[in-house]
């Protein structure tokens, strides 16, 4: 009990004292994760649209696959993009591995799949009259597909969150393609792990215990904009 | 939207668009063994270093089989390892220039204070790692091509046993996770002095075999060849092994100590090992 105890001790005094160890993590964290589910629903979101709108053949088996990319392991997506990356691999000559870039490209990978599915549903679940009600009242192609997206903002804003969520716990991808590098590319998770290993039990539970603010932070910003509605 | 919370997005985004570093200076990869980034010692023996010379060294922390390979791909720009056999192979096939003797210390097995094994006071490591075996007493082996485990193996073939079976855990871990393993397990491992020292608060292993001339542990300092890799940065890399055989490094290195005083590394630059 007592170890337990002294960790929370720590973990507490690294925050209130504002550690600037930690907040650098948790900063660099928060930009890398913004970028890749940034990326990820400029993808992601206006593919999905595009598949559940389009009727055309292997759709079933396209939707098939994004459900299986939706569970990808981390540890996957990391080893591949490391092939592509690594200074042996067809992208090497651009020196991105062991940089922030190599981490925001995995989360991108890990993240696009997700929004993409969600965005599926999200554009499915509207009311396939309000298409047609702009149609007749003689919107265009763009106006109407606006519609839809508008009418689907809130489920979009969920899938968006849903990425933001798997890219910020994930631990896998940041660990192999960042390198966890000191002041460059440590972020929360990787960090949480090293501590643990070093026996450094309050740092990496102070980080824990900001991380799980921050996934609550969101679901609070979230609902707020839901209520607005 | 109250005035409040919008200056609150408002920084909030600024904070992440913001660039991830400020000034472009220039990076160098350096890869190495966990013994080093775990002890604390590249804390203090690079920031003077990145001051002088305007620039930031990312260490990539990993085994010395891994850090060797991350050379051979050209991914890093230094090596700072501990498996003479290993970096003498990598200079030979032309992966590595510029090969320096850094410092030393020493392997050590440690092992729960009940010793199942009765080992306690052996002067000869291979007699000790006999007699685990014999009892097939937990060991945990890291399991991951490092310098530590390249130094096991050769000792369990000093030994002339193949460790294998319920009482032989490969880890696939660093040297401070498999420390806290050993002392969660009650097993015995082989560890490098200067992690263990630094870890000592917090097991409750203890030192049970030291001294055999096999269990030295030298750490060289190795260029990765820019005649392979071209875009190496084969300057500053130059400089920094400059710097940890300098004067000034090699007296950073010496006066770095564990809470009780202890030294963790012996400086030894412009000597040869063996």
């Amino acid at each position: 009990m007592h170890f337990i105890a002294e960790g929370f001790k720590t973990a507490l005094i690294l925050i209130i004292t504002l550690n600037r160890e930690v907040f650098e993590i948790v900063l660099f964290t928060l930009k890398v994760s913004f970028w890749g589910t940034l990326l990820s629903t400029l993808f992601g979101v206006p593919s999905g649209f595009l598949i559940a709108v389009k009727e055309f053949t292997g759709k079933a088996v396209l939707q098939t696959v994004l459900n299986a990319l939706m569970a990808l392991p981390t540890v996957v997506v990391g080893l591949t993009v490391y092939a592509f990356i690594s200074r042996q691999g067809p992208l090497g000559e651009w020196g991105l591995l062991f940089t922030p870039s190599a981490v925001i490209i995995g989360q991108w990978i890990l993240a696009t799949p997700l929004i993409c599915a969600l965005t599926i549903s999200a554009t499915r679940s509207v009311d396939a009259k309000i298409g047609s009600t702009a149609l007749t009242l003689g919107a265009n192609i763009m106006q109407e597909s606006i519609a839809i997206l508008k009418e689907a903002r809130f489920a979009l804003l969920a899938a968006i969150i849903a990425g933001f969520g798997r890219v910020i716990a994930e631990v896998g991808a940041a660990m192999m393609l960042g390198g966890n590098i000191r002041g460059y590319t440590r972020t929360m998770t990787t960090a949480i792990a090293l501590e643990t290993s070093k026996g450094e039990f309050g740092f990496g539970l102070a980080l824990g215990f900001i991380l799980m603010a921050i996934a609550l932070g969101i679901n609070f910003i979230f609902t707020y904009f839901q209520r607005r509605k | 939207m109250a005035n409040k919370t919008k200056i609150f997005f408002v920084v909030l985004t600024l904070l992440l668009v913001l660039p991830f570093t400020v000034f472009a200076e220039e990076r160098l990869k350096l890869a190495t063994t966990t013994s080093t980034e775990n002890t604390g010692l590249l804390k203090v023996l690079l920031p003077p270093f990145e001051n002088k010379n305007n620039c930031k060294v990312d260490v990539i922390a990993v085994g010395t089989g891994q850090s060797l390979k991350l050379g051979e791909q050209g991914d890093v720009d230094v090596v700072l390892v501990h498996a003479p056999e290993l970096e003498e192979k990598f200079v030979k096939e032309g992966y590595g220039i510029n090969r320096q003797y850094v410092m030393y210390n020493d392997f050590i097995i440690v092992g729960p204070p009940e010793d199942p094994a009765k080992t306690k006071g052996l002067k000869v490591a291979k007699e000790a790692f006999t007699k685990i075996a014999a009892a097939q007493a937990p060991f945990v082996s890291r399991g991951d091509k490092s310098g530590t485990h390249t130094k096991e193996l050769a000792i369990w073939k000093a030994a002339v046993i193949k460790p294998e079976g319920n009482w032989y855990i490969e880890s696939g871990k660093g040297m401070g996770e498999v420390l806290n393993m050993a002392n969660e397990k009650k097993a015995y491992t082989l560890s490098d002095r200067g992690t263990y020292l630094a870890y000592k608060e917090k097991t409750s292993s203890i030192i049970l075999c030291e001294g055999d001339p096999i269990l030295g542990n030298p750490y060289h300092i190795i260029g990765v060849n820019p005649e392979k890799f071209p875009h190496v940065k084969k300057e500053l890399a130059g400089r920094l092994i400059e710097w940890v055989t300098s004067k000034e490094g090699q007296q950073i290195i010496r006066d770095f100590k564990d809470k009780n005083g202890n030294p963790l590394f012996t400086p030894t630059a412009g000597q040869k090992w063996q």
